[in-house]
Formats: structure tokens, C-alpha cells, sequence
């Protein structure tokens, strides 16, 4: 990793200070393997090495970039070179300008198990193995499993500046991932199920293999309700989601540029009282969690809404230079093939008191959402339109009854926080930015028959 | 432009690779060399956010022995860096045994489907960024309401060679152009946004069709119009799609379900029904990759087989299905041109190319007069399906009541979901127009262009996912 930092270094060294150019150099470098297994066999085995350099130069305001799918000295002269060319194409921007330290020192995680370089190739493929045996044992109705897949990666990433940024992170990660498909007579339904961990020895092949025979099965049979409104009651990965979409209104570079439906409601309630949203990246339970965002300064912990109200923004350096405050450490970036942009690594609601059972009892009746699909086209950030195809189990006398599909719910982000009546105790962190936990809503739309 | 053998490696080399491949056994091996650049601008706020330029070259190579595929992939194009991705990918080949096996290369040459007249590389930085000031100016002139508008540009350049151990080599250079505008309205009621792109395989002429005002004021159009729209109905009502707006929906309706991968596994609706009426039989359903110069076409898919033109459904009823090289190896058939991957770093698979329904014979006007109540689709945002329950959902973006046979007031967005073999038989008229529009089909973390078209269109029944009483 020392490498990786000093090629940055080289990089950022070249600025033209004199002139007052800026120059920002990301490296990041990967090794990944993909395993996936079919009716007892490898379908597919790739592992890659994958490495890159992108390149921000602000001069006079303008900001230029450009990227380069190599990682050497040639690499980071090309586009360095380039990025200083794309310089004159923007416009001038008063906020432009890359990261300074902050003095904000970054906590230490242990996001690297370094004994992942060594776990043998056999080992990876027996545990995709074992996931596919439990799932097709788990049910005598489970008529296929598609595809159960391993998966893992170590990456490694730095960020280097002329303005005195100097950070590098790394971390691992390995995921099970199986998807089953269950029939009766002429039904068929699908449920997946997975398990994340920062190395292979973490992962739970039972719970992952357990996850996708109950969601598959238990859905057989389902069939179209009425429209109707009612509480609904969100499975943890359906809550996690709706964080995830939450989370993009609160960046204070969509406010600024007038995106956010919570513009300007700092301050005001947008929930109750038992509603506390943070976004931690220094907490390592989180899969998000990273000791520096993609501008190389410290994570931190932001509260978003506390007891309902709402706190304030995400911000990485521009943004926060645009609304006139100092960056929250929330620069975030697709890899070095972009320039940072805010977002949310580690979001999560405060938990509440009640199990998903304890809910679905209070609750009486509603509908358990167990997934939703079309959340890309059906969610609409700024607007806070709100409506997405859903799967789930009816509930009845404070328990589940049954399973329905091919419906929508919908409302709007905004009354959706209005009516969150019952917060899960079951916190639990999922691949992505967010942790889910059950959350009941009330006064959802159901479009069914 | 006629692309085929530009040589990012020698064909020699590729030889020695191929057979380094199969040295220690093995069916099938193939090469796959890439070599990418692209630029982008973002317009945002009022200011040319950047001008980013990319750069990328690298090849992936796989190796299938029986049922199982190995693959690796790099960024060294020398042949010691080949070799080492080629051990990498070969090492699935448990058995050895393979032995010396030869590879003499064939080169092809495979006409594109359309000519690529101005390379966007050699047009000036200067000249695209002046494109996002124009569209910028055109949407906010169109209304005061318009509070924000951000514009995006983008050209790619993919120069690919693909060579197999059966002796194929070809290659493919693909030019692909695109600009788009999200505008956002402001109002009494709140925000609304609208969207419009236009993209096409080809360079910087398609500025010469496509104005960039006409995008920016009909993505302007599309947020103004929803500050008044009412809440869409929870429920299932008729629904009438525009030409060109809603060929996602058999994108996702059928398309997915129709790809070999998903056949083969036995995990689609439309599995062992070849020769069987699956849609109304005014639905004949067309994948065709020849379509230049459409965003889902090119001279070879990713396999290098020449895009092809693919009936899979024909007056309702099931022809064929979509193949690559692995899902066809199975069956013992030939690949239908349809295996994709988003870059090097990716394994092929069943992929879509331009997929659209055929145009019928009715009038596109008389199909909303003949409608009492139901709604108007004029825009649909993305997609997703669940190929083995048919189910899937699909958003929209501009919508209309239609009342008494009239186009009346607009609706906020909602999805829409329904379940594909069922929403094909509720076809029940097809109109005499048709239109294409662009797309990104996403599949396994994989990004692909596609094109999607259809006629205006009537289906009799769809469950809207709206708020208010249907």
C-alpha cells in the first residue's frame, strides 16, 4: 500500500503551485474472485487484478479530470497530462478547489484480513457448494437453485494532493449469494438469500441457505389482493433500501442545487420522536465503513435526524464550500473512473425496542413486505414520489397470513416518515450504504386487484 | 466505417495465447481484447461542472471445459501478460490431458450496420461543451418554473478483437454518442422532475438529427407538466402506450425471460413453449442487432458473431430464444449473436441488442378515442423483471388520464406492475406508428446499451401503483 500512496504522491507533486494549480491523484488497486456454482459444478471461476489512477486538476476555478484503467508512471503522466486539458472546458467556480486537512484525525478500523490472499481457491468453491446442497435439502418445493455464488475482493485505495492530503485505506470483503426458485402444481416464486463478512471464515452458509428457502416457499401460493390502505410493515433489506434513497435527499450538494425535498427544513420534524437517523462510517460493523472518504479526509459520524427532527446535510468540500460550512467527510466516489460526489456510507436508524414478531403483533393488521422491486424508476428523489412494486404476507389478528404479489405500495417519502409507528430492535448491517431493521409505516397505498 | 482486424494484438500472438489456454484441456477458449475511450461533461447549476476523459485497454480471457468457464482478465496487452491471464483462466481445466492443440486464426470481416461519419474524437472539447450552454439556455427560457437543469454528454469509442480457439477472429469498432437533460420544475405542489436523452451508435452527427434544445425543452415539458399532475390511481385501469414510450415494457415483460441463460436453467415463464401462443396474436416481437443506428446495434456481439436479425415471437406465438456461445454449446445449436459484456473485465452472456414489438394496422389516435377510462403513457422511465415468475414492474414518467376517449389531466409518477405472459395476452390493438428509444439494460452488475421500440399500443389491464382510487 505504501506504493499505491507514493505513485499518488508523485502524481500530486507536480502541480504547479506557483500558478495556484491543484492537483488530486486517486489510486486504487483490487484482486477479486467470482465463483459461481450450478447443479454441483463450477459454472464460472474468474479472478482479476484490476488497477487505476484518476486525476482532478482545479486552476483559476475550473476543474478538469481524467482517468487512465492502469496503474504506473505512464498511466498517472497520461492523465495528468489529460486533466490538465480538460481544465479550460469548465466553467469557473468560486467553490472550486480539492481538500485540505482538516485536523480531524481518522479512527482506526480493521477493515483488511489479510489472511484472505491466502484462503484456497478449493475452499471458495465448497462453500458456494454447500449453500447450493442446503438450499436444494432445505425444502422438498425448492425445484432449482439458479445460481449460488461466492465472491470476494481486496481493495486498496489512496488519495494524494498538492494541497496536503495524504491517505490511503484498504479493505476486504466476501459474499455468499444464492437465489432459489421454489414451486407447487403451476406455481413458481423466488427468494434469495446472503451473507457478507470482511473474510470467508465469517460467512454464514446455514443462515444464507435457511434465508432463500423461507423467502421462496413461504411466497408459494400468493396471489393478488385488493387495493387497500394499510400499515405496512418492511422487511429489514426493504428498510435498508428506503435509508439508502433517504439518505441521497439529505446531500447537501443536491440542497444546494435545489434537488432536496428537505431543502431548507433544518430544524423542523419530519418524523417522531423515536426517530433518529446517523450516518457512521467510523463504525465497523458497518460494510460501508471506511476510515477516509474519497477526498482523503477522516470519516466521521453525522447525525442526519434526531428525535424526528432534522439536523442538517451530507457534505464533501465542494458542497460544503457552496452552503458555507465545512465538509462532514462525505465524498464518495465510483472508483477512480469519477470525480467525488456526496454520499452516505453507513446509514442507519436508531433501533427501537420491539422484535419483527413483536411488530407484526402490534401491528394486527397490514401487509409484510417482504421485497420490492423497480425502486430505480418507481422513486423519485425529488419529487419524494413513492411507489414500488412489492411481494410480502398479509397480516392478520397480529400475525402473518398470506403471501401476496404482483402489487404496488406506494406514498411519498415525506408522509412515509410522518407515519413510522413501530422501529425494530433487529439492526442488522447489509451490503450497500445502510442498515436495515423492521420498520412499520401506516397509511401506505396498496395497488392490487 | 468497415472495422474488422484492427489489430490491438497481432493475430500470431493471439494464436500462442489461445493455445496457452488449452494447455492443460479444455473445449473452448477465447480472447477478448478491448480498447476504450471515452469523454464526458456534466452540466450542472448553471456551470460546466468538468470535461472528464478516460482511457482503458485490456483483454479477458476464458477457457470452458464441459460445463464450467474460467476467466481472467488484464490490463498487460504483451504476450507475457496475455499468457499469465490465459494460465489464470485456464486453470479450471483440472483433468490436463490437453495436450499441444493448434490455433490458426481466420480473420472475418463484418460490415457495421451504419456508417460513423464524425469520430466525437475529432471534434473539438470546445464544440460538445457549447452543445450543454445551448441546452441549458432552452430549457430555463421555457419556463420560469424550471429551477434547476443539469445536462450530460458522452462519447465512447470501443475498438474490440475477439479470437477462439475455433479459429474466429474479428473485430469491432463502435462509436456511441449520447446527451441528456433532467430538468426540474418547481410549484405549488412541490418538485417534479423530467428526463429526455437521445443516443445513438454513431458520432458527433447525431447533432445533426438530434437538436439539443428540442431535448432540453421536452425534458423541461415534462417536469412542467406534472406540477399539476394529480396522484395516479392504486388499481388495475386499461392502459394506452405511445409509440417509442413503453418499449421497456417488453423489454422486461419478455425480453429477459426469452435470454437462453435463463432457459437453459430452467428458470424463466417461458421455458419449453416454442411453438406455443404465449401473447396475443397481434404481437410479433423482433431482437435485432443490424439495426443501426440504433444504441443497442454492432457489426459482432461480444463473441464475434455477426448481430443478427431475431424473431422470437410471431403472431403471438413462441419462435425462438436468445443465445450466447455457452447457453447454445448446451443445446448443441449456434449462438444468435446475443452474447455481450460491458468491458474486458467481464464474462459474456445472453444479452438483449435492440428489442422491439412490429407495428399493426390500427389507428394510433383511434386507440385512445376507443378508450372510455384508462391511462395514457407517454413517457416510462426503467425497468425490472423476475424472469421466473414473469412478474415485473416498470416506472412512469409522463402520464395522462384518459377520460370519455380523451388525453385529460396529467399524473404524478408511480410504477406500474403486472406479470408478462399475462400483460401480452391483454394486447388487444396495435397501432400503425412506431418509434425506438435508448436504454441501459443492467443483468448480473452488467451494463449494457440496448434500444427498445413499439407502435402505440392498448393493453386492457395493468395494476398502477398510485395513491388514489382507481
Amino acid at each position: 500500500m505504501p506504493e499505491l500512496l507514493e505513485l499518488a504522491e508523485a502524481v500530486a507533486a507536480r502541480a504547479d503551485v506557483a500558478s495556484g494549480e491543484e492537483v488530486e491523484a486517486y489510486v486504487a488497486h483490487g484482486r477479486d474472485t467470482s465463483i459461481r456454482v450450478y447443479d454441483g459444478e463450477i459454472e464460472q471461476l474468474s479472478s482479476a487484478e484490476s488497477a487505476g489512477v484518476g486525476v482532478r486538476v482545479v486552476r483559476e476555478g475550473r476543474q478538469g479530470f481524467a482517468w487512465v484503467g492502469a496503474l504506473d508512471e505512464t498511466a498517472a503522466e497520461e492523465a495528468l497530462t489529460e486533466a490538465r486539458d480538460n481544465v479550460a472546458y469548465a466553467s469557473a467556480d468560486e467553490h472550486a478547489g480539492l481538500a485540505r486537512p482538516d485536523g480531524v484525525a481518522p479512527v482506526t478500523l480493521e477493515l483488511w484480513r489479510g489472511e484472505q490472499a491466502e484462503y484456497p481457491t478449493q475452499a471458495k468453491v465448497d462453500l458456494a457448494l454447500e449453500v447450493e446442497r442446503m438450499v436444494r435439502a432445505g425444502d422438498p418445493r425448492i425445484r432449482q437453485v439458479v445460481s449460488s455464488d461466492y465472491s470476494d475482493a481486496m481493495t486498496e485505495w489512496g488519495v494524494a494532493t498538492s494541497t496536503g492530503i495524504s491517505s490511503a485505506a484498504r479493505r476486504t470483503i466476501c459474499h455468499l449469494f444464492v437465489n432459489a426458485i421454489a414451486g407447487e402444481g403451476d406455481d413458481t416464486q423466488t427468494g434469495f438469500g446472503y451473507s457478507v463478512g470482511r473474510a470467508a471464515g465469517d460467512l454464514d452458509v446455514v443462515a444464507c441457505s435457511a434465508d432463500a428457502v423461507e423467502r421462496a416457499t413461504r411466497m408459494l401460493g400468493a396471489k393478488k389482493p385488493r387495493s387497500s390502505r394499510l400499515t405496512a410493515v418492511l422487511d429489514r433489506r426493504v428498510t435498508a433500501t428506503l435509508l439508502g434513497i433517504l439518505a441521497r435527499t439529505l446531500s447537501g450538494e443536491e440542497v444546494s442545487k435545489g434537488r432536496s425535498l428537505f431543502a431548507d427544513r433544518v430544524g423542523e420534524e419530519l418524523g417522531p420522536g423515536t426517530l433518529t437517523l446517523v450516518d457512521d462510517p467510523t463504525d465497523p460493523a458497518a460494510l460501508g465503513a471506511a476510515p477516509m472518504d474519497a477526498e482523503g479526509l477522516a470519516t466521521r459520524r453525522n447525525e442526519l435526524i434526531q428525535g424526528g427532527k432534522l439536523m442538517g446535510y451530507l457534505y464533501d468540500t465542494h458542497a460544503a464550500r457552496v452552503a458555507g460550512t465545512v465538509s462532514t467527510g462525505s465524498a464518495v466516489r465510483g472508483g477512480y473512473r469519477t470525480t467525488p460526489g456526496v454520499g452516505a456510507r453507513a446509514v442507519s436508524l436508531l433501533p427501537g425496542e420491539l422484535s419483527q414478531e413483536e411488530i407484526i403483533s402490534a401491528v394486527g393488521t397490514g401487509l409484510f413486505v417482504q421485497s420490492v422491486s423497480g425502486v430505480h424508476s418507481g422513486v423519485n428523489a425529488v419529487s419524494g414520489d413513492f411507489s414500488v412494486g412489492a411481494q410480502g404476507v398479509m397480516i392478520r389478528d397480529g400475525a402473518l397470513a398470506e403471501p401476496v404479489r404482483e402489487m404496488t405500495i406506494a406514498s411519498s417519502i415525506q408522509r412515509m416518515l410522518q407515519h413510522v409507528s413501530f422501529i425494530g430492535s433487529d439492526l442488522e448491517w447489509l451490503p450497500g450504504s445502510a442498515a436495515g431493521l423492521t420498520l412499520a409505516i401506516d397509511d401506505m397505498s396498496l395497488g392490487g386487484e | 466505417m468497415t472495422v474488422a482486424g484492427t489489430a490491438l494484438v497481432e493475430p500470431d500472438v493471439l494464436e500462442r495465447v489461445l493455445r496457452r489456454a488449452l494447455e492443460r484441456g479444455g473445449d473452448f477458449a477465447e480472447v477478448f481484447v478491448e480498447d476504450r475511450t471515452m469523454s464526458a461533461i456534466s452540466l450542472d447549476d448553471r456551470r460546466v461542472e468538468e470535461l472528464s476523459t478516460g482511457h482503458e485497454r485490456g483483454a479477458g480471457i476464458r477457457v470452458v471445459v464441459g460445463e464450467t468457464t474460467g476467466f481472467a482478465h488484464t490490463a498487460d496487452l504483451t504476450e507475457r501478460g496475455l499468457r499469465a491471464a490465459a494460465e489464470a483462466a485456464g486453470a479450471v481445466a483440472r483433468e490436463g490431458g490437453g495436450g499441444a492443440r493448434r490455433v490458426a486464426l481466420e480473420e472475418g470481416r463484418v460490415a457495421a450496420p451504419n456508417e460513423v461519419r464524425i469520430l466525437p474524437s475529432d471534434v473539438t472539447k470546445a464544440a460538445k461543451v457549447e452543445l450543454l450552454s445551448r441546452a441549458d439556455a432552452a430549457a430555463r427560457s421555457s419556463s420560469d418554473s424550471i429551477v434547476q437543469v443539469s445536462v450530460g454528454y458522452g462519447d465512447t469509442r470501443r475498438r474490440i478483437q475477439v479470437a477462439n480457439s475455433e479459429g474466429l477472429l474479428s473485430g469491432d469498432d463502435r462509436v456511441r454518442t449520447r446527451f441528456s437533460v433532467l430538468c426540474v420544475a418547481s410549484g405549488d405542489t412541490g418538485m417534479q422532475t423530467g428526463y429526455e436523452t437521445r443516443a445513438l451508435t454513431v458520432g458527433f452527427e447525431l447533432f445533426e438529427t438530434a437538436s439539443v434544445e428540442e431535448v432540453a425543452t421536452e425534458a423541461a415539458h415534462r417536469a412542467l407538466t406534472k406540477l399539476s399532475a394529480r396522484p395516479a390511481p392504486a388499481g388495475v385501469v386499461p392502459v394506452v402506450l405511445q409509440r417509442g414510450s413503453g418499449g421497456i415494457l417488453f423489454h422486461e415483460a419478455c425480453g429477459h425471460g426469452l435470454e437462453a441463460d435463463h432457459i437453459v436453467k430452467d428458470s424463466s415463464v417461458y421455458t419449453n413453449r416454442v411453438g406455443e401462443l404465449v401473447a396475443s396474436p397481434l404481437v410479433t416481437l423482433v431482437d435485432d442487432g443490424t439495426v443501426g443506428p440504433n444504441w443497442g446495434s454492432f457489426a459482432i456481439d461480444d463473441e464475434g458473431r455477426p448481430a443478427q436479425h431475431n424473431v422470437l415471437i410471431q403472431d403471438g406465438v413462441l419462435v425462438d430464444y436468445m443465445w450466447d456461445e455457452v447457453s447454445a454449446r448446451r443445446r448443441q445449436r449456434a449462438s444468435s449473436g446475443n452474447g455481450r459484456r460491458e468491458s474486458y473485465r467481464h464474462l459474456p452472456m445472453v444479452r438483449m441488442t435492440n428489442t422491439y414489438l412490429l407495428p399493426g394496422e390500427d389507428d394510433p389516435e383511434e386507440i385512445v378515442a376507443q378508450t372510455p377510462h384508462g391511462i395514457y403513457v407517454a413517457h416510462l422511465g426503467g425497468g425490472q423483471v423476475n424472469t421466473a415468475t414473469g412478474d415485473f414492474v416498470f416506472g412512469m414518467t409522463e402520464a395522462y388520464l384518459i377520460e370519455n376517449g380523451r388525453i385529460t389531466e396529467p399524473l404524478r409518477d408511480a410504477n406500474m406492475i403486472g406479470n408478462g405472459p399475462d400483460v401480452l395476452a391483454k394486447i388487444d390493438t396495435i397501432g400503425s406508428d412506431f418509434d425506438m428509444s435508448p436504454g441501459t439494460c443492467g443483468k448480473d452488475g452488467q451494463s449494457v446499451p440496448v434500444g427498445c421500440g413499439q407502435p402505440t399500443l392498448r393493453i386492457t389491464g395493468v395494476t398502477i401503483g398510485g395513491t388514489a382510487g382507481a
